[in-house]
């Protein structure tokens, strides 16, 4: 009885951290309409200044509160409100996503410059000292985590509620425009959310900082504790924080349950995997379990202009124009390498990355579903190469499609309800939980990683960095022209229906879910088979090659290039496998200049009206009746952009 | 059953305190690359109620805009009583007395009826008791639903609740777009016996409307916008006619 009574007090005082990083993006998207993924990254970058001030200048506990939680983040939230986000209200839902990603990837860059992961930074408790509770040794400083905790929602619930700023805070999200007639001007009143938002971040990363007391504060793992709060944010629907705050205790007394209770029947090594991933299930959980989310009517945005389809023979002749000038590219650099990797290595890492980037065009850009676990699968497809028929056989291959196929279809059956923000969210649990229990897993990748070796097909052999390259370039082709074909396809149709109006689309009898789970299956699949093809360029793959920041740090590039075009999937994968290979510390510092971009072009840098007319690019000519905006519309005081009426 | 709407007793306007007309000059406006306004000029004589009619498409929403500051015009000028409208944003010119009340239910949705009363305190000195008294003295069916989303009420009491804004917050100048969209025609009747009453009490009114006998019953003054030019201005008994023809070819 003690014991269970010792597991619910430290559940409770577990649920209250999650509780505090849970308001914080309760708040955000309160006020803002944008969940805000760099939460868990500003709390970071709050922890370690804390760390700084403290530690490493021995600023007093207090004055180092007040420089961070009154100065610097209200400073950094007004900051990031004017760059980033003004311009973001109304636009469609995966450019919000992307921009909190990229100022996520952008602050985890920057802290890792400032504060090298190598050194060890240890924190002492604010308050020290410990109290005896129903016979449990407990800290005082988890009871101020507890107290800060309550306090938060009783004042955060009173302030959204019962203040005419709060009101104004919430009023802001539903209608700038009509907020302005009123009377307030929305733009201060949005500045008013991110600070805030950034202040509750701030205060979450501080005091998360002090749990981790034995292990020290470590850049990674600061901007996933956050991450632990997503499934209590989503049990509240990111609107209700009192129902966030019980979600988030149950959740704390769950995990410690499971923990003491239910890990010790399992096995040690899958014990650490199952606990690893449990925020994420937790998550997962409450997004399938949701009520039905509403279907959005209408109200797309029409100042992205659509890229124009090339037809069925000018895909071939771009295709075979493609494969050409990679036989002159094998032809010339067989034999060069670059810091001491064979170039042709780099092409092949290019186009099989291409192809993944390519799924992703199937599903952001055509279809509208945002997919962060892409490389989930392509770890998975790489895997089963090595493993399947002794490894780089066919039958790896075709595994690979099969059952990331099939696993694509598993994750996407019980999210088939979910829209937009839910969706991307549903995939990030599944991207991190496969991260965290499978590719962590020491039983998969190991130490060395998976040998797979080259791909032998009947009769051929492509044990050559030659014919290897020029295997996988034809690869590459084959799944743009078969992107290209799906999209001029009836199926291709549906999906643009299906992201321009969900509900136009069901009420013409189409069937939402049959075409969401297809192209999610076959989106993996291709990304599978890219696995399997990367594992054969490489011959050698490991767990640091899926990694789970990396993932989202690719779909930034692909979106910064263009989402709608082959040409942008291609040129990301390009930019990615270069930076990789020449410039890997400044990954993050491109995905911020890429960031500011996507803030000002909706369709990446190959939908920027001037460059695409100065340098006349042809593969991404524009349909000239897609580009005016419609009249009628738009939301003057913020953002600015024009909207299809109703 | 629908219950008749009392007309609130508002304060009586203040000696020497006239309400601003409205001066538009040669208004061109745009969104994007499409030009929709070619050229507008137009005078609400300071206290009256004025009219634009016009079919679908023909810029009105859109000349509304400009007045409201919502749309800066490419070119011409907007002045209201003798102030310019100029670069003058939204939220000051409604906190300096223009009412703005959009097209389709100027409410905000996910906010329960008494929140969106809160919000129209923004403007002037008035506390949210005044508002509620003389919002519930208008629309008792709103203090049923004080409690209610919005979003959630029909479509005839999001309206009521959007024109609570004009009848509390003393504006001296109301733009109304479309009140009577999608609404029942008993409920349009009874919204614009509230618009006359309005006006009676010294308010500079411009209203929106494609339902024309409404509009001109209580108008002083009415204009026929057709392809974003004023095709015809007159008294409002000779307007029917016109309005009809230019719905007719518009």
């Amino acid at each position: 009885m003690t014991s269970f009574l010792q597991y619910t007090v430290f559940g409770v005082i577990l649920g209250a951290g999650f509780a505090i990083a849970a308001t914080g993006l309760v708040v955000t998207y309160t006020t803002s309409g944008v969940f805000n993924f760099a939460q868990g990254a500003v709390g970071m970058i709050a922890a370690f200044s804390y760390w700084e001030l403290v530690v490493g200048h021995h600023v007093p506990v207090l004055v180092a509160l007040v420089v961070i939680l009154l100065v610097g983040a209200p400073v950094a939230g007004a900051v990031v409100e004017r760059v980033f986000m003004r311009r973001l209200h109304g636009a469609t839902s995966e450019r919000p996503i992307m921009v909190t990603l990229g100022l996520t990837v952008i602050l985890t860059g920057v802290a890792t410059i400032v504060w090298p992961p190598s050194n060890q930074y240890q924190l002492a408790p604010i308050v020290s000292g410990t109290f005896r509770l129903v016979g449990i040794n407990l800290q005082y400083q988890q009871l101020l985590t507890i107290g800060i905790a309550v306090v938060l929602v009783v004042a955060l619930r009173f302030l959204f509620y019962s203040t005419r700023t709060g009101v104004g805070l919430r009023a802001v999200v539903d209608d700038p425009g009509l907020l302005a007639m009123a009377g307030a001007s929305p733009n201060v009143m949005s500045q008013y959310g991110w600070i805030l938002g950034f202040v509750m971040a701030a205060l979450a990363g501080v005091l998360l900082a002090l749990t981790q007391e034995q292990s020290g504060i470590s850049i990674t793992a600061m901007t996933l504790l956050v991450v632990n709060g997503y499934a209590a944010a989503v049990v509240g629907r990111l609107k209700s924080i009192p129902v966030t705050f019980v979600a988030a205790i149950g959740i704390g007394l769950a995990e410690e349950y499971i923990i003491y209770y239910a890990l010790p029947h399992v096995s040690q090594s899958l014990s650490s995997d199952i606990t690893l991933a449990l925020p994420m299930v937790f998550l997962f959980v409450a997004l399938v379990t949701l009520p039905s989310v509403r279907l959005r009517a209408a109200g797309r945005l029409t100042t992205a202009r659509v890229p124009r389809v090339p037809g069925g023979r000018e895909s071939l002749i771009g295709g075979a124009v493609f494969v050409a000038v990679a036989a002159v590219f094998a032809a010339v650099f067989a034999t060069t390498a670059v810091n001491s990797v064979p170039m042709l290595q780099l092409g092949g890492d290019t186009m099989t990355l291409g192809m993944v980037a390519l799924s992703l065009v199937l599903l952001i850009g055509y279809a509208g579903q945002v997919s962060l676990c892409q490389f989930s699968f392509m770890g998975i497809g790489a895997f089963l190469m090595g493993k399947v028929a002794g490894g780089g056989s066919l039958l790896g291959l075709l595994a690979a499609a099969g059952v990331c196929a099939l696993l694509g279809a598993l994750v996407a059956l019980p999210t088939i309800r979910l829209r937009d923000l839910y969706f991307a969210l549903a995939t990030f649990a599944f991207a991190d939980a496969v991260d965290q229990g499978f590719f962590g897993d020491a039983r998969v990748y190991g130490g060395p990683g998976v040998n797979v070796g080259r791909i032998v097909l009947p009769g051929l052999s492509f044990g050559g960095d030659k014919s290897e390259f020029l295997l996988v370039t034809v690869f590459f082709v084959l799944t743009a022209l078969l992107v290209l074909a799906i999209r001029r396809s009836l199926f291709g149709r549906r999906l643009v229906a299906m992201n321009d109006s969900p509900a136009a689309y069901a009420t013409i009898g189409l069937d939402l879910g049959f075409t969401k789970v297809a192209v999610f299956a076959i989106a993996a699949a291709m990304a599978g088979v890219a696995g399997g093809l990367y594992a054969t360029v490489n011959q050698t793959v490991g767990t640091s090659d899926f990694e789970f920041f990396s993932g989202i740090i690719f779909v930034l590039f692909v979106t910064v290039w263009s989402v709608r075009t082959v040409s942008g999937a291609f040129l990301a994968a390009l930019t990615y496998v270069l930076l990789t290979t020449f410039w890997q510390t400044g990954l993050g510092l491109v995905a911020g200049a890429g960031i500011i971009l996507i803030g000002r072009a909706a369709s990446g840098i190959l939908g920027i009206e001037w460059l695409v007319t100065t340098f006349r690019m042809p593969w991404v000519r524009r349909r000239d009746d897609a580009g005016a905006p419609a009249a009628g519309g738009g939301s003057p005081a913020i953002g600015g952009e024009a909207r299809v009426a109703g | 059953m629908t219950e008749p709407v009392p007309v609130p007793s508002l304060p009586p306007p203040l000696p020497g305190d006239r309400p601003p007309g409205i001066q538009v000059r040669g208004v061109h406006a745009a969104y994007g690359r499409i030009e929709v306004l070619h050229g507008v000029d137009l005078t609400v004589a300071a206290g009256s109620v004025f009219a634009l009619l016009g079919p679908n498409g023909g810029g009105k929403s859109t000349l509304l805009k400009v007045i409201g500051g919502q749309l800066r015009p490419t070119r011409g000028s907007v002045t209201i009583g003798d102030q310019p409208v100029g670069r003058r944003s939204v939220e000051r010119l409604a906190r300096t007395g223009l009412c703005s009340i959009p097209e389709g239910r100027g409410v905000f949705p996910n906010l329960t009826v008494r929140e969106n009363l809160r919000m129209w305190t923004y403007r002037g000195h008035l506390s949210m008791r005044t508002v509620e008294e003389r919002t519930y003295a208008a629309f008792p069916r709103l203090s049923e639903r004080r409690k209610q989303l919005a979003g959630s009420m029909s479509g005839g009491e999001q309206q009521m609740l959007a024109i609570s804004r004009a009848l509390v917050t003393d504006p001296s100048v109301l733009l109304l777009d479309e009140l009577s969209m999608g609404l029942a025609p008993l409920i349009v009747g009874e919204l614009y016996e509230l618009v006359a009453g309005l006006s009676g009490q010294g308010m500079t009114i411009l209203l929106v409307e494609q339902f024309v006998s409404a509009a001109l019953a209580v108008a002083d003054r009415a204009a026929i916008l057709v392809h974003g030019r004023i095709e015809q201005e007159g008294e409002p008994h000779r307007m029917a006619e016109a309005a009809l023809g230019a719905y007719l070819s518009g």
